[in-house]
């Protein structure tokens, strides 16, 4: 992590360009790979792989013991049948929304500013999505007989149900799983042609070789290569729409007051998006910081994602009015109960929090001052997860507590496996993700390069 | 093979030696080159697009069909009267096996057709070939094209002043 030498392109050079002036198709093609080839293992990167490699061992207990205990070691009961779990497993499916938006809708819409992040942003959203995954898995109460949600012919002649969006759900993760891998497995091969060809001990050339599949830049290839990347970002932008409003169908069937809400698919995507920047956010500012990437992930980087993640931000806040305004004005005893229980009953001061967090904190968003200075900007990020995270429990755990019926009315306790287990997918979401700007190229190579030669043509342009 | 150092240069080398009847040539870049693929005289594309259709579609009436068959012929389940073709609530499985599909379609087809893996292929032993995946461009008139001859065509590539000209072994 702390180089051995940096030349003067390396050194810390704020711009608000997209791309710090003076890079060439060998300044940016060397640094991204010296720091997966050339620099040492530093200290502050194995403390922290240690720190999550200790949270993943917690998560491995709380597993085990979800698994061989029972889901009773949380505090979940009759009537509040979901509680950390479902949560976490929304917030994490959010957070990985960003990335995609990153790599795919900004790839259609011909933004330049996606060059530099979309690479880890895409890492990160195949990262939460392995975490999210872990939940629905742990949170049944028969996890051995998971594979019932699977479509295979058995031996009764029974199939899932596909009329129900936990089935849905199955296939939603899944294909947005396996895509999200396989764009930015894409999008690695001719960066991992890269190390390939710089690597000098002969065991990482033949590792880097055999993963980028003998790429060698050949013009037909490339062609058909942007034209699969483009195919690829045109899939993904509908995928991430339809994942989350899938994942919202899981509570819109519902029949309790404050779920069975039609705002719920454009409330949640908004809201998926709105925490995945702030997880982006969270990631980048250290590191570029730590590596020396202010060249490439510049404030113009930092600006755009704040305004995009209060613009997102906005649409959640409107999305809290309306559902509240109409909540009032349908005049239903239960859904305007169920209000006035968000605000005033049990669980009231976790709301408000809520509402400070997503609401109030990320106005801040609207003096440059916020989104130009990075250690503000990584502040507001952490408060923007927070408070995602807390509305998926004041969704979840609100409207289970206290439905129809007084006398059917409960309280939920998080215990402390509850706590270990989510803190543990922290650990496996960091794990993978040290692992992953140790030995793959944190930033895509090629279409920086890419970038590069955009930037020298506009520069040329302009001259003329 | 030549070695160029700007993409400006290999796009209209590619076009001179075209001009002059040299077919099996190809061009190797560190990124996507515009206009280097038509200099070339290579038609890429239509393949990839079709493969993708067709897996889209595959997965389109096979997710619907998975979902149809059960609750149809299999085992109709009569709950409350409801229609056993409740195609609404099969959208949502059908479109996400659409997009699965067409994007393993698009990733293994594109793998597949630009012929890779390939481990091994004479290009790596140019000299300097590494920088062909860091800032130069190369441009490659292979000898199994009927106008190569070893001194004409190095001659020929010579006049376009790359930053050097090697010969390479298959």
């Amino acid at each position: 992590m702390d180089p051995v030498e940096t030349n003067n392109l390396t050194a810390v050079v704020e711009t608000e360009e997209v791309l710090a002036p003076g890079q060439t198709y060998l300044s940016v093609s060397d640094h991204i790979s010296d720091m997966v080839l050339e620099w040492p293992i530093g200290y502050r990167w194995a403390a922290g792989l240690l720190l999550a490699l200790g949270l993943l061992f917690m998560l491995n207990l709380a597993l085990g013991v979800v698994f061989t205990v029972g889901v009773g070691v949380w505090g979940i009961n009759i009537p509040i049948g979901w509680g950390f779990a479902i949560t976490n497993f929304v917030w994490w499916i959010g957070i990985g929304h960003a990335g995609t938006l990153i790599s795919a809708f900004l790839l259609l819409m011909r933004q330049q500013w996606r060059t530099s992040i979309n690479r880890f942003a895409e890492a990160m959203t195949i990262f939460a999505v392995a975490c999210a995954g872990l939940f629905p898995l742990a949170h049944m109460g028969r996890p051995w007989l998971f594979y019932y949600l699977l479509p295979y012919p058995d031996t009764m002649g029974t199939w899932p149900q596909f009329r129900s969006p936990l089935v849905w759900d199955v296939f939603a993760v899944s294909t947005y799983l396996t895509v999200s891998l396989v764009f930015w497995y894409t999008g690695l091969l001719p960066d991992l042609a890269t190390l390939r060809d710089r690597a000098k001990k002969r065991i990482t050339k033949i590792i880097y070789g055999i993963v980028s599949l003998g790429w060698r830049g050949s013009a037909a290839h490339w062609s058909r290569y942007d034209m699969c990347a483009l195919l690829l970002a045109g899939l993904s932008t509908p995928l991430v729409v339809s994942v989350h409003t899938v994942v919202s169908f899981d509570f819109t069937i519902g029949i309790i007051p404050g779920w069975h809400s039609t705002i719920f698919p454009p409330y949640f995507v908004a809201g998926a998006i709105y925490s995945g920047f702030a997880m982006v956010l969270t990631l980048a500012i250290p590191l570029r910081k730590y590596y020396h990437l202010e060249g490439f992930v510049t404030m113009k980087h930092l600006d755009f994602m704040a305004k995009v993640m209060l613009a997102t931000g906005l649409v959640v806040a409107y999305s809290y009015v309306m559902e509240t305004f109409m909540a009032f004005y349908s005049g239903n005893q239960y859904d305007r109960y169920m209000m006035v229980n968000r605000m005033t009953g049990p669980y009231a001061k976790v709301f408000w929090t809520l509402i400070f967090c997503n609401l109030v904190g990320p106005q801040l968003l609207w003096l440059r001052k916020f989104r130009l200075t990075p250690w503000l900007l990584f502040v507001v990020s952490l408060v923007v997860q927070t408070g995602m995270w807390l509305e998926r429990f004041v969704i979840i755990i609100t409207s289970l507590h206290r439905d129809f019926i007084p006398s059917s009315w409960g309280m939920f306790y998080p215990t402390r496996w509850d706590y270990m287990t989510f803190l543990g997918t922290l650990g496996l979401f960091f794990t993978l993700f040290y692992l992953f700007i140790r030995f793959l190229p944190m930033i895509a190579i090629h279409e920086l390069r890419d970038l590069v030669h955009k930037k020298q043509e506009e520069a040329h342009a302009v001259s003329h | 093979m030549a070695e160029f150092v700007t993409p400006e240069q290999v796009v209209a080398t590619a076009h001179s030696v075209r001009a002059e009847g040299y077919r099996h040539i190809d061009a190797y870049s560190p990124f996507a080159v515009e206009g280097l693929p038509e200099a070339l005289g290579k038609q890429v594309g239509r393949k990839l697009s079709a493969i993708v259709l067709c897996g889209g579609l595959t997965g389109c009436c096979g997710g619907f069909f998975m979902c149809w068959w059960p609750n149809v012929i299999g085992y109709p389940l009569n709950i409350g009267g409801k229609p056993f073709n409740s195609w609404p609530a099969f959208i949502p499985i059908t479109f996400e096996l659409t997009i699965l599909f067409s994007a393993l379609s698009a990733v293994i087809g594109m793998i597949a057709l630009n012929g890779l893996p390939m481990p091994y292929h004479p290009v790596f032993n140019a000299p300097n070939f590494d920088r062909a995946s860091r800032d130069r461009f190369f441009l490659c008139i292979e000898a199994s094209d009927p106008k190569f001859d070893l001194r004409e065509t190095r001659d020929f590539l010579e006049s376009f002043d790359p930053v050097e000209v090697t010969e390479v072994e298959s």
